[in-house]
């Protein structure tokens, strides 16, 4: 049998390989980009949700803004401090001042306790909100339709009983839901932050009183009590994150008639024990 | 020309309500509403800029005296609709869902107040400009839903030539016969309002088109015709042709382009109520207080149409018509394809309401949606020529850039879709949804 066709095809094959070889080295060496090595390295520190919380197109425009010294890894808010620290490290720069933030639904209404219309259209709280206001009687709450959990990249937002609720463990602050939530009931708090006021409508005490019993109706019991830590506008308190911590105890000080000043994990059980108690 | 045998001329699109209830009022000739206690006057009538109070509480008003003057050029005064005592600027439920700044005013029971205005009887030689000013002092807006200052409407810029008065009388909507009764009963006072605004704008012949379903509307209005110089268009019945850019179509045969105008078309269309409202400013000298006001639907005991002072509580309406037999599922202020629905019975009656419909609850049905199955019949029905079933699903998609290049800022929202649609699904409420978030991107982009 003649072999000379099958060395033949291994020259032909083994020949065009070595040209083709040369020809891409060649290109490789023309052509070479020069890449900074800091981008590949942030990036893989990065945690890579691609959330776009810091404002940029994802993870990897975000790295390449660090390595150009446009931001500070501290800009990351899904990364841990010792993840900022190790970035920070890794590319030589100053992380500067971090601050963490926590996203907190400010309404605690139950299904059931305000008054809602019949609605039956869009699942969804932009599109409802359109319909007259939003098909519930208080203007300011929280619609309960789920646009902001759907938004969440984190899955960190539970709708209990018609509400929104966030499990403080999973919220990592990238600010998301309140950028979509139409009534902006959804608050950026710092992270370490403890209690809340939990109602969001500077309505009337009384005025509110006729469909929700949960809201804050003003009462201005906690600006008494710790007077620094609360402004009270209108109807409506809310906590001065600045003017230091509330622990346990002052806010037992306070005991809010209503029960408006919780916090995120106390919130979180009552939602829960709500809901059980209305299916039973 | 016989009028007989010319063409019923219509738009392509649309649709026809099956069972329009119109039958339950369009017999009921308009009655006067007795005096109420209390009148709510909304702020917020006109489309616009509110206008800013000119009394305060306490003040002692006359019936017709100017209680509240516009702000800006897109605005509109308002007039007290009866004698009596400022109960107050209050916050009372307003038709849009939320509370809305009204003049509360106590009536005395004297219902007295003097014309403030100069009649004009001889306005077929009078000024155009005397008249046009006569429109901002008598706080006139278009009375056939969106409200709109009419004094805006005709301030045409000079490079516009306008060649064609349109007044709309096709009633579209189901269930509405206010326009109806306006038509037959106060004929003159249309087509003379029709003259005064053709004179305003300095145009010759306005047309009405009215829905050849209003048979009776348009032999009344055609012996008027050789006395103004109207022209009376008869024209299919078909939903939405209430809506300027169709009834330009119907009757002009002119397509209004996308994003334009009706001045860009060279027509300005009016509501045959607004010419009613004209006709009382410029002859009578009075401004615009009360207007007719169709209440109507399944569960009213005797529906009917109203003369109604602007500021009556939708409460007091119901109770005009002798109440309801069961409990409403609905309330809504206008028609039932493009009212509002109401949270409250408390909601005032404003200078756009040309109805207040009471739905039972068989008719409010929670439709259960799935997907679209791509029949077209939006596509059929859409009088915009747009295509529904494209812009929801990718509405739902949240790809609001698709929608928008799709023309979705086009969508008037008549909800000819909606209506057609087997599945039910909510194409009106998508599409309000994107056109909400588009402009919203749009403000951003701005800023």
């Amino acid at each position: 049998m003649d072999n000379s066709i099958i060395y033949g095809a291994i020259a032909l094959m083994g020949g065009l390989g070595i040209i083709l070889g040369v020809i891409i080295a060649l290109f490789v060496k023309i052509f070479r980009v020069e890449s900074d090595p800091r981008v590949d390295l942030a990036l893989e520190l990065l945690p890579g949700a691609n959330c776009g919380g810091c404002g940029r197109a994802g993870c990897a425009d975000f790295a390449k803004a660090l390595a150009q010294g446009e931001v500070s890894p501290a800009n990351c808010p899904v990364s841990s401090l010792e993840q900022i620290a190790a970035i920070s490290k890794a590319l030589g720069i100053d992380a500067g001042e971090v601050e963490r933030k926590q996203a907190v639904v400010c309404c605690r209404s139950y299904i059931g306790e305000v008054k809602k219309m019949n609605y039956n259209g869009v699942q969804d709280c932009v599109a409802a909100n359109l319909v007259a206001g939003g098909p519930d009687a208080c203007r300011y709450g929280c619609l309960g339709l789920g646009t902001c959990a759907r938004k969440c990249p984190f899955g960190a937002i539970e709708i209990i009983g018609q509400v929104a609720v966030v499990h403080r463990e999973l919220c990592v602050g990238c600010g998301k839901c309140a950028e979509v939530c139409p009534r902006g009931v959804i608050k950026m708090v710092p992270a370490d932050a403890d209690y809340h006021v939990f109602c969001n409508s500077p309505e009337k005490g009384a005025s509110k009183r006729l469909f929700c019993k949960a809201g804050c109706i003003g009462c201005r019991k906690c600006e008494k009590v710790f007077g620094s830590n609360f402004n009270v506008s209108g109807f409506l308190a809310a906590v001065d994150y600045t003017a230091g911590k509330l622990d346990k105890e002052d806010v037992e000080k306070i005991n809010c008639p209503v029960g408006c000043l919780l916090s995120v994990e106390e919130r979180l059980e009552a939602a829960y024990a709500k809901v059980k108690e209305v299916n039973q | 020309m016989n009028k007989s045998s010319r063409d019923v001329m219509t738009f392509s699109g649309g649709i026809h309500p099956v069972g329009d209830g119109k039958d339950l009022t369009c017999k009921s000739a308009v009655r006067t509403a007795p005096l109420l206690e209390r009148y709510f006057v909304l702020l917020s009538e006109n489309a616009g800029k509110p206008p800013v109070p000119v009394v305060k509480k306490g003040d002692e008003v006359q019936k017709y005296q100017l209680i509240a003057k516009a702000d800006g050029f897109v605005s509109a005064n308002l007039h007290a609709p009866t004698s009596g005592i400022v109960g107050g600027i209050t916050e009372v439920p307003g038709p849009m869902g939320i509370p809305a700044g009204a003049v509360e005013i106590i009536a005395d029971g004297e219902d007295a107040g003097e014309p403030p205005y100069e009649p004009i009887l001889n306005w077929e030689n009078a000024d155009p400009a005397i008249l046009r000013q006569r429109v901002i002092d008598a706080g006139l807006v278009g009375m056939g839903g969106a409200s709109f200052p009419t004094h805006v409407k005709l301030a045409l810029p000079e490079d516009k030539k306008i060649d064609t008065l349109i007044l709309n009388g096709a009633e579209c909507e189901p269930y509405l016969t206010a326009d109806h009764r306006l038509m037959v009963e106060m004929p003159e006072k249309v087509a003379c309002g029709a003259a005064i605004f053709a004179r305003i704008i300095g145009v010759r012949m306005p047309r009405i088109g009215v829905e050849i379903n209003k048979g009776d509307a348009i032999e009344n209005l055609e012996r008027f015709e050789d006395r103004y110089g109207v022209d009376v268009v008869p024209l299919q019945v078909r939903y939405p042709q209430g809506s300027e850019k169709q009834l330009i179509s119907a009757i002009t045969k002119r397509a209004v382009r996308s994003g334009c105008l009706p001045m860009d078309s060279g027509c300005v269309v009016q509501n045959v109520g607004t010419a009613a409202a004209l006709y009382d400013a410029v002859v009578r000298g009075i401004p615009l207080v009360e207007r007719i006001v169709t209440v109507t639907g399944d569960v009213v005991v005797s529906p009917g149409n109203w003369f109604l002072k602007i500021g009556t509580p939708a409460i007091e309406a119901v109770k005009l018509a002798g109440g309801v037999t069961e409990e409403p599922g609905k309330l809504i202020f206008g028609g039932p394809m493009m009212g509002f629905a109401q949270k409250s019975f408390a909601v005032p009656v404003a200078k756009n309401t040309s109805g207040i419909l009471l739905l039972p609850a068989k008719l409010s049905v929670n439709y259960e949606a799935s997907g679209c199955i791509r029949c077209g019949r939006c596509v059929q029905g859409c009088p915009m020529h747009l295509m529904p079933c494209l812009l929801s699903t990718a509405i739902e998609a949240d790809r609001f850039d698709l929608a928008f290049q799709n023309h979705v800022m086009d969508c008037m929202e008549c909800g000819s879709c909606a209506y057609v649609c087997p599945d039910h699904r909510p194409l009106v409420q998508n599409i309000r949804r994107a056109k909400a978030e588009l402009r919203k991107q749009l403000d951003n982009g701005r800023k």
